[in-house]
């Protein structure tokens, strides 16, 4: 091993160490695909994972061997830009062998079923399938089938829990805590994965959910989500610690959910006025891909309360957390 | 050939019988039914202790997919499945392909029965042309060739014209419409709408989408006082309206199918394809009430709904994976112990819901012993215990979510037209059956 690498390899022991005086010191699971799977415990070991993992990401060189020889396919079903850079640039910092597989020019096109192609995957033996696949569900499908770990990177309207975990992240770098804040999640509630997860993560740990959008897009049994539920934007962001816009697909207008997105904007857009309804030192937060107009107002994107890019950037970390607890050897730290 | 079986205990609802006596059939007919009947020149069959002589169950909602989806299912190993579980006769739903909606095919799916000579086996034509809602199908030529009933199940009746013209027309042939009942607007889900569907991130069906077709069909059958059947019912406002139209005599019937009184929502927690089924497994309340009707006698029968599928139809994303579940081999165990076993309902009662009425519902021979009814009998052990072994049954399909559950309640034997189709060979002394009736 050369210098710059050892050296690296003697601080991430080290930021193992600091793990190391949490409750736990490994998830039960060898998949992650839902964070109702998780305790708080393990929500925790996993952030505080990836406060060192950000760090080896603030290097000159950002590598370390935790995962050198571990085999990682990135199954992606859906198109996916941020998602799959992220995973992608996490997986090479951790110095693993990673591959992407997209839904065109694969066999999928030919007809082969997810878990015949699952089947054919595990065959070479990957350690790490991280899925994206528009069929909510198909990755506790898949985990069924598999020896490898399964990640789920998003499916369909059901989850999308590393999402969440950086979202719970960036939250706790700001504020220092989850617990008791008053986070807001505004926008399409009914299709959206990240809601979901989220929900059941700020939960978790303590915080004070409230959801917020058209009653055309609220899920039925909203009431059973353990979430405060209004059609009010001015009573949810009332005093908020955080706000999260959601994602407005352009085609809500087909299925009678939206009149128009002009309308939309009007009634639940986030606005500057808006925003400072909220308490003042608020963060606003946005999963991406976000249009400018409808969920957001450009002032408001751009603000000094946004974090969407810190956002991505914590990304990276947090992914490496969850790849390094699934997959890694302590040894190789 | 007379046949003596003497002994059992006998519940026919048909004519209030329920007692211990002796049935006596002649080749393929009830000849008496009743105590000390003559026994020169008969072959008795002494009924092993614990079982019950039924008149024959009759599934009224099956889908045997031949022709055109043998993959999945035929007519041979459909009827071979219905006499395993219990059944001497069922009504096979016209989505095939092609659609049963002309002669050709009805003969062609009766051909195929007797040469099978299995379970009775009772063709429902189609609605209307290739069940596709727009022109009605040739409803007297269907009757002529064997047709029992119309529906366009799997395919609702969506237009409420439509709808009004095959009640007038069909019954005027002695036809019951069965409807499928389910909005075409508000369908694109793929699970109950609620909280489960919700947390699961899976397209909801609403329960309204059933409930308001059902009024729908209950308020046009009151207006032409044709009857109208409601098909595997699932949701409380189905059963409200079904029982405000039998307050005001509309004739209106219904049925439930087992997997709608026994399981809910909460069972898609795994993703297991083979808890889609449309209708789909509502909610705890929505099953109670259906507990309820089949207690209070507001709900007609149980039918299974019998839907087969190829495992790697299955073998997909909840998303992708076809609607249905198998149900012939199931029902009546399960019924025995969910039902009878657990007090919601007597043994007469379940003989009703599963052979009397289905038979008056259809206008068809059986579901009573009365002299003169066909030889169809189903014998049940109600006390036998049974698991459900989907590696051991007859049907080509296994998309069942009840496999390995354990029952209390078996099918001791299924006779039909004096010939023993099925014996279990799990219910002691059931064997008396394929040994000594010759």
């Amino acid at each position: 091993m050369t210098g710059p690498e050892s050296a690296n390899r003697v601080t991430a022991i080290n930021d193992v160490n600091e793990t190391s005086i949490m409750p736990r010191t490994a998830l039960r699971s060898h998949h992650l695909l839902s964070i109702g799977d998780l305790d708080s415990d393990e929500i925790n070991l996993i952030l505080d994972t990836a406060e060192a993992m950000k760090e080896i990401g603030s290097r000159t060189i950002k590598k370390v061997p935790a995962l050198r020889g571990k085999t990682i396919v990135n199954l992606f079903y859906e198109p996916s830009t941020r998602t799959r850079t992220s995973f992608e640039i996490a997986e090479k910092r951790l110095s693993a062998d990673s591959l992407n597989i997209a839904v065109t020019g694969s066999s999928v096109v030919k007809g082969e079923t997810l878990f015949d192609t699952a089947r054919n995957l595990e065959a070479m033996a990957p350690d790490i399938i991280v899925l994206r696949h528009e069929a909510s569900g198909a990755p506790h499908q898949l985990a069924g089938i598999c020896r490898a770990g399964v990640i789920n990177a998003g499916d369909g309207m059901h989850e999308h829990p590393t999402q969440a975990l950086l979202d719970g992240f960036t939250i706790r770098a700001h504020k220092g805590r989850i617990e008791g804040l008053k986070v807001v999640i505004v926008g399409d509630l009914l299709h959206s994965r990240v809601l979901r997860s989220n929900i059941l993560l700020l939960r978790e740990l303590g915080a004070d959910v409230w959801v917020c959008g058209p009653p055309t897009l609220m899920p039925q049994g909203i009431e059973h989500f353990g979430v405060h539920a209004t059609t009010k934007l001015d009573e949810a962001t009332e005093g908020a610690d955080v706000i999260m816009m959601l994602r407005l697909q352009r085609e809500r207008m087909q299925g009678h959910f939206v009149p128009s997105l002009r309308e939309y904007f009007a009634v639940y857009g986030l606005t500057v006025e808006r925003a400072e309804r909220a308490k003042p030192d608020v963060i606003i937060m946005h999963p991406g891909p976000m249009n400018r107009g409808v969920e957001i107002a450009s002032e408001v994107a751009d603000g000094p309360y946004s974090v969407m890019l810190e956002q991505v950037a914590n990304g990276v970390a947090v992914r490496m957390a969850v790849l390094y607890l699934l997959a890694g050897n302590p040894d190789e730290m | 050939m007379k046949i003596l079986l003497k002994g059992g205990r006998v519940v026919d609802p048909a004519t209030n019988r329920d007692t211990i006596c002796d049935v006596l059939i002649d080749g393929a007919v009830i000849e008496r039914v009743g105590s000390d009947l003559p026994t020169a020149g008969v072959t008795i069959v002494e009924v092993p202790t614990g079982c019950v002589v039924c008149p024959g169950f009759i599934d009224m909602h099956v889908h045997l997919r031949e022709p055109g989806q043998e993959h999945k299912e035929t007519i041979a190993t459909g009827t071979t499945a219905a006499v395993a579980g219990g059944f001497t006769a069922v009504a096979c739903m016209p989505n095939t392909q092609p659609v049963n909606d002309h002669a050709g095919i009805t003969e062609l799916i009766l051909s195929k029965a007797a040469a099978a000579a299995q379970a009775r086996v009772y063709p429902i034509g189609a609605v209307s042309r290739g069940s596709k809602g727009e022109q009605l199908a040739d409803l007297a030529e269907l009757r002529a060739a064997g047709c029992v009933a119309v529906s366009d199940d799997g395919h609702p009746v969506a237009d409420a014209l439509l709808m009004r013209r095959a009640l007038e027309y069909a019954s005027s042939f002695g036809m019951p419409v069965i409807d499928h009942c389910e909005d075409p607007a508000l369908r694109g889900g793929v699970a109950h709408e609620g909280f489960q569907a919700s947390a699961l991130g899976l397209r909801g069906l609403p329960a309204i989408a059933e409930e308001l077709i059902v009024e729908r069909d209950v308020t046009i059958a009151g207006l032409i006082g044709a009857p109208v059947h409601v098909a595997h019912m699932s949701a409380q406002g189905s059963l409200r309206a079904v029982r405000s139209g039998k307050d005001r005599d509309v004739p209106v019937t219904c049925e439930v199918t087992p997997h709608h009184f026994i399981l809910t929502d909460e069972v898609l927690q795994s993703y297991d394809t083979n808890t889609k089924m449309n209708p789909p497994l509502r909610e705890v309340a929505d099953r109670d009430t259906m507990l309820q009707g089949l207690a209070d006698g507001s709900i007609d029968v149980i039918a299974t709904d019998h839907a087969p599928h190829h495992y790697d139809e299955k073998a997909v994303e909840f998303d992708r994976a076809p609607f249905g579940i198998i149900g012939l081999e199931t029902a009546v165990s399960l019924s025995l112990d969910r039902l009878v076993k657990r007090g919601v309902l007597s043994l007469n009662r379940l003989v009703e819901l599963y052979s009397t009425n289905p038979a008056r519902i259809l206008g068809v021979a059986g579901g009573t012993l009365e002299t003169g009814a066909p030889a169809d009998l189903t014998i049940i052990a109600p006390d036998i215990q049974t698991t459900i072994d989907t590696t051991q049954m007859r049907s080509k399909a296994k998309n069942t979510p009840f496999d390995g559950w354990e029952l209390c309640g078996s099918v001791a034997a299924t006779i039909v037209a004096g010939r023993v189709l099925y014996v279990s060979d799990t219910v002691a002394g059931a064997n008396v059956f394929s040994k000594e009736w010759k």
